[in-house]
């Protein structure tokens, strides 16, 4: 058990240290970016000792980059800070409203993508966007650093690929190539101020006849993890993701979900809505990339 | 009669007096009291919803380092089965276990024993070292399988009330009770169209924003002293009293600000057990309940399943109305039922009737008064076959219920005959508003319905002060939930004749002002303004009489005009007018300080009809709503603050349309509910709702001299059946049941 | 339980406290400093009662621990008003009759303050969704957004 402590180290070595500490000596430490998750469950279900490990005072945490060929967001960077910068917004428009629909302008203050992903909710917003962009988790450990794509990053409810002693520093994307958009979608009964009920990230690239090259599609809120959809986006390469190849898509992404019947909807419910989100994240993706 | 009359101060809406402390964070609202020496209470929590309670041990919590006091069901008196309490109330006897269970735990979340430490987390770890011993039982959540009779029972010794005869067997069925006129059969073979219906609606919370929360502390001598968020501290005193078996003048209760209520803050949870735990203690002891308790633990209203059907002919007329409702009662009896048989039909003139309802016990959380309670379950049942109706003979749906509106003389279904009322002149309003006569917007549908609530009077005092510069202090005891003291000032100006400005308005404690009813069934602009008024008439005749003294005249030959006492016409005196500011200025040699008061039982707190439409786009895709405009339009009698009375109007009708479209309780099958917080318990927020249109009918109220109703409670009414009609109008489907939920709207429009 | 020492500045005073590794700021605030202005209304973020500003972000002070404020420049509704005199949101919300029980008020009012430091000419959609996460339970948000509208435009006037 314990005590409960705090510690905010300066270095990803020094993180690493606590938390390699804390694992071979059999104590609890969790990581903490924004907290908008972790305090709830420290109040919640979850009231158990530990030391808090604030990851927010690295300077790989918090670096944004965006390169001629790499985008780094680092993993603590709360949404809000994202959500203003145009250049980012310009080049993933998708997964920026992904960040932007967490929680309330408040929770954006803090709310963070690495923590969005390191809770590894199968509902978590920019999970499918991350997973439509080719987002690769850049994770550090005792071993050094090691990377994992965004699809193959959550294991199950709440459980991922990372070990006691690692924590993500951040997260890569490739520059998107010309006549390239994103766009993500999710349901919510409200407007605001919701769990995702299902949730779809698309993005499509174009060539000049308009047709697509590459297409990437995520879903989310309708299987135990966030998933990427490969049928959904051979349903659209090679057309002009048009509508039949939008509804096939859709039809394959409600053919890959395996969802629940919860407090937020039924499984019949999420299997429908989840085409319904894909065609329309698809046709935002596909003008964005016209456009672009 | 009050006619329509010029008014001075009221009906303007000054800023309130207690505004500033409101808008800088210096209001103290209930957990923001803190004492020296002060303790943590906390509440262990029954993890089953049903569950017979072998034994309760807090020794070892008790001998933890820093927990001072342990208690449980043994440790409360039994309590006397008898009523407390106006709106808020129920048997004293219910009351007390729901505050701390003894034999058995009634519902997930109920009470089953406290301790109080000198911090939370020591308090929360006591929690897990208390030891009990439960026997679960099967829990009963379904209302009608609740009613059957061979159903798990929640309590042995419940018999159903009001049968014909005794009944031999206990019920889950605490009471019965039919209301009735004409003939009801020979009434539907008059009908030309006949709508049937079942409609169920889950339980819903008040969603009040604060958490109820109390510190109390009783010293040496025995004597408590109470501070706590209370919609009525004198209801508060006389429960506590009861349920500890304590003197009333052993307790002080003194009402912090209060973060809404609704209704869910007319009984006691907290105070009982902190005044106990203080006096075990010898310390303060302060206890604020989690969001998570809120909703698990605290009232509710009840969940219902109505079953109507009407008869009507082709012009639209009422032939015959029957209603069959089914409410949850929670653990305990007292469901809101009657009011909601009592209103169902209200809007109307129907000959022949009949409704019959029943209290219904089931293992959720003990229900609590919710604005306008009772009526909001039945009359969406009735409002929305009103809407089938209008369909099937093709009448608009304002038509429709201009032929049938009750109007002054109507006999109400609940007996007396209706003084003036302000229901048609409802209709009419809505009629010609623009956003009636405007066309529904593409892909949006219109849903149109009444709303009603009786109001209420009861008990009030207030007590008027001159001070020595003329300036007016009005005392009473309802605590200001949304803005009352503006109102009790304005009514004190405009009487006295004295500027807003001058007046201030207090709320009391219970040994510094005289006994209050809650505030609560919109009484309290109604009653306790009628006491404001009174107290202040006895302030004029004072003045009159001390001016007549000192001018050397009879009292009658002095008037009160305008603030000043003037000589009456025709006496012919060489006097200049004295004001209220003169008269206080030399009362220490007319007799001393000027104190006015006034106590009553109010009478004739004057019905409160409302019409509502609004206009819902529905996303065939998804099943999601979205309300485009709503406009509520409601009888106010007369309205004092006009600003505040249309806040009850939108904050009513946004109440309204989160249970129409989103909020319910939501149970697993071992009677968890599942999503006790505002993340998943979904009131509505800024975006989801537009500007509410609001406007306001002035049918001046006869029982009162400015012609007040009572206007709180009716603008919940009529949202749920605007919206369930606004739908149907949308998406040509009908769903009878709230809440009119994305996957509810989807799978009714697949299932076509 | 071993405390901490955290500095901070709150509504421009330096203020010192000790906090427990795992408070909230918004317990720390209310329990360690005496900044009763800021409510708790679910302690889950959920409802914007506890809303502060800190380091010009507007937070949930529900969802921080005390801790992350070492340093920090917090401002709570304590710190509103300018001088002896209300600051023009605040007499926005009185004249609007924004608010009916008033324990969101605090809340809301310093989300406003932080929309309008960085957008001083908000649309209605805009005020309604930077506010969604302030529940108001009294009030059907109507006078709230008017007041808000009116108290950008008061601003714009005077700046
Ligand atoms: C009111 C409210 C509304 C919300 N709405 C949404 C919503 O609409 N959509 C949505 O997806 N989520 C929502 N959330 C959940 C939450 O805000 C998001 O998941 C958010 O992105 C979490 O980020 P954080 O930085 O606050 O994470 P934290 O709470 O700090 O951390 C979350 C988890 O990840 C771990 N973690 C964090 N950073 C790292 C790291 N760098 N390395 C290793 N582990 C790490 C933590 O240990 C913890 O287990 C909501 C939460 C609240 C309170
Ligand atoms: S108390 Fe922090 S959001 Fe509700
Ligand atoms: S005024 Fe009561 S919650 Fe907003």
């Amino acid at each position: 058990m314990g005590e409960f402590a705090y510690v905010a180290p300066r270095s990803v070595a020094d993180a690493v240290g606590v938390l390699q500490d804390h694992a071979n000596n059999g104590r609890r430490a969790q990581v903490l970016a924004g907290g908008t998750d972790l305090l709830v469950q420290l109040r919640g279900l979850d009231k158990a000792p530990r030391t808090i490990v604030d990851v927010k005072k690295i300077e790989e945490t918090n670096r944004l980059d965006i390169g001629g060929d790499e985008i780094y967001i680092g993993a603590a960077i709360p949404s809000a800070i994202l959500n203003e910068n145009e250049e980012l917004k310009s080049l993933l428009p998708g997964l920026i409203e992904s960040a932007d629909l967490i929680g309330s302008t408040q929770i954006q203050g803090r709310a963070s993508l690495g923590g969005n992903l390191c809770n590894s909710s199968p509902a978590a917003d920019t999970i499918p966007a991350m997973i439509a962009d080719r987002g690769i988790c850049v994770i550090a450990g005792s071993g050094g650093e090691r990377e994992v794509p965004v699809e193959d990053f959550c294991t199950g409810v709440g459980t991922n690929v990372m070990t006691g002693d690692e924590f993500l520093l951040g997260l890569k994307f490739p520059r998107p190539p010309a006549n390239t958009g994103d766009a993500y979608l999710r349901f919510i009964p409200r407007t605001e101020m919701d769990i995702a009920v299902a949730g779809a990230g698309v993005s499509v690239t174009l060539d000049g006849s308009g047709t697509c090259t590459a297409a990437r599609v995520g879903i989310g809120a309708v299987a135990p993890t966030p998933l990427l959809v490969a049928d959904a986006a051979a349903a659209l390469v090679g057309t002009t993701v048009d509508d039949e190849a939008l509804a096939a898509a859709g039809a394959a992404c409600s053919a890959a979900a395996s969802p629940i019947t919860d407090k937020r909807g039924t499984v019949e419910y999420r299997r429908k809505v989840v085409a319904v989100l894909c065609r329309r994240a698809g046709a935002i993706a596909r003008d964005r990339a016209l456009a672009a | 009669m009050a006619e329509a009359v010029d008014y001075r101060y009221v009906g303007t809406s000054p800023v309130r007096p207690d505004g500033v402390d409101k808008v800088t964070g210096r209001a103290q609202f209930g957990a923001d009291q803190n004492l020296p020496n002060m303790l943590h209470g906390s509440v262990l929590r029954s993890p089953h919803a049903h569950a017979r309670i072998k034994s309760v041990d807090v020794s070892k919590a008790l001998a933890m380092d820093g927990v001072h006091a342990a208690v449980s069901g043994a440790d409360f008196p039994s309590v006397q089965s008898g009523e407390v309490g106006g709106e808020g109330g129920g048997d004293v006897a219910d009351i007390a276990k729901n505050v701390m269970a003894r034999d058995k735990a009634l519902y997930h979340g109920h009470a089953v024993a406290a301790v109080a430490a000198t911090s939370v987390e020591i308090a929360e770890r006591a929690l897990d070292a208390i030891e009990v011993e439960y026997e679960p039982l099967p829990p009963v959540l379904d209302v009608v399988e609740a009613m059957a009779p061979d159903a798990t029972l929640l309590d042995d010794n419940c018999f159903t009330k009001n049968l014909p005869e005794k009944p031999d067997k206990p019920s889950n069925i605490a009471s019965v009770m039919v209301l009735a006129r004409g003939d009801l059969d020979a009434g539907f073979e008059q009908a030309d169209v006949v709508v049937e219906g079942e409609y169920r609606i889950p339980m819903a919370h008040q969603g009040y924003i604060e958490p109820h929360a109390c510190t109390a502390t009783v010293n040496e001598e025995g004597k408590a002293t109470v501070w706590c968020c209370t919609q009525g501290h004198f209801e508060f005193r006389a429960m506590t009293s009861k349920i500890l078996n304590w003197k009333i003048g052993d307790l002080k209760f003194i009402a912090s600000e209060i973060g809404g209520g609704f209704g869910g803050k007319t009984v006691v949870y907290l105070e009982p057990v902190a005044v106990l735990l203080s006096k075990h203690a010898g310390r303060p002891v302060k206890m604020v309940m989690s969001r998570e308790e809120v909703f698990r633990a605290t009232g509710p209203t009840s969940g219902s399943v109505c079953r109507v059907k009407i008869g009507a002919q082709n012009d639209g007329k009422i032939t015959a109305a029957k209603a069959w409702l089914a409410y949850e009662a929670g653990a305990f009896a007292g469901a809101p039922v009657m009011p909601g048989a009592m209103s169902i039909f209200a809007p109307y003139e129907i000959e022949n009737f009949l409704v019959e309802g029943h209290d219904v016990l089931v293992n959720k959380p003990k229900v609590a008064a919710y604005r306008a309670p009772g009526a909001p379950q039945a009359m969406h049942a009735f409002e929305v076959a009103l809407d089938d109706i209008a369909r099937q003979i093709g009448m608009d749906p304002l038509d429709l219920r201009m032929v049938n509106a009750a109007d002054e003389g109507t006999q109400a279904p609940y007996g007396p005959k209706f003084p003036a009322i302000g229901f048609k002149a409802c209709i009419e309003a809505a009629k010609k508003h623009p956003n009636y006569t405007k066309p529904v917007p593409e892909g949006a549908g219109r849903g149109v319905a009444a709303g009603f609530w009786f109001n209420i009077g009861m008990q009030s005092s207030a007590e008027v002060r001159i001070n020595e510069d003329g300036t007016v202090i009005v005392m009473e005891g309802n605590p200001d939930i949304g803005g009352s003291r503006a109102s009790m000032g304005l009514m004190a100006a405009e009487t006295l004749g004295v500027p807003y400005e001058q007046v201030k308005t207090y709320i009391g404690d219970t040994e510094s002002t005289g006994f209050c009813n809650v505030t609560g069934g919109s009484r309290t602009t109604f009653a306790t303004g009628l006491a404001v008024v009174q107290a202040c008439e006895d302030i004029i005749a004072q003045c009159k009489s001390r001016a007549a003294a000192t001018w050397g005249m009879d009292d009658d030959q002095v008037e009160w005009q305008d603030g000043q006492a003037v000589p009456a016409p025709g006496v012919n005196a060489d006097v200049s007018p004295l004001s209220l500011a003169d008269i206080a200025a030399s009362a220490p040699k007319t007799g001393g300080p000027i104190l006015g008061r006034a106590s009553l039982n109010a009478q004739g707190a004057g019905a409160s009809f409302s019409v509502n439409f609004g206009d819902l786009k529905v996303d065939p895709e998804t099943g999601a709503v979205e309300v485009l405009s709503f406009t509520g339009i409601q009888d106010a009698g007369k309205a004092i603050h006009p600003a505040f009375v249309e806040g009850q109007m939108q904050g009513g009708a946004a109440q309204g349309l989160g249970w129409a479209l989103n909020e319910e309780y939501i149970y697993d099958a071992d009677g968890v509910m599942e999503n006790a917080g505002f993340l998943d318990y979904r009131v509505p927020v800024a975006s989801d709702l537009p500007m509410i249109d609001t406007q306001i009918v002035e049918v001046p109220n006869p029982s009162h001299p400015y012609g007040v109703r009572g206007v709180g409670e009716t603008p919940i009414v009529a949202p749920l059946a605007v919206a369930s009609n606004a739908v149907r109008d949308a998406t040509g489907v009908r769903i009878n049941d709230l809440p009119l939920s994305p996957p509810r709207i989807l799978a009714a429009l697949s299932n076509d | 339980m071993s405390k901490m020492h955290i500095r901070t500045t709150i509504n421009g005073d330096q203020v010192d406290f000790l906090g427990s590794p795992q408070q909230s700021l918004l317990d720390a605030l209310r329990d360690e400093v005496g900044k009763l202005g800021t409510k708790e209304g679910c302690g889950t973020g959920d409802c914007g009662a506890c809303s502060v500003i800190v380091d010009g972000r507007l937070v949930c002070s529900c969802l921080m621990l005390a801790a992350e404020a070492e340093g920090a420049e917090i401002t709570t509704i304590e710190g509103i008003a300018e001088g002896d005199g209300l600051h023009p949101i605040q007499e926005k919300f009185l004249e609007h009759a924004a608010l009916q029980c008033g324990v969101c008020t605090p809340g809301f009012i310093v989300a406003t303050k932080a929309l309008l430091d960085r957008n001083p000419d908000p649309d209605e959609r805009t005020i309604r969704y930077w506010l969604a996460g302030n529940l108001c339970r009294c009030t059907g948000y109507d006078k709230i957004v008017r007041a808000v509208q009116d108290a950008a435009q008061e601003l714009a006037h005077e700046a």
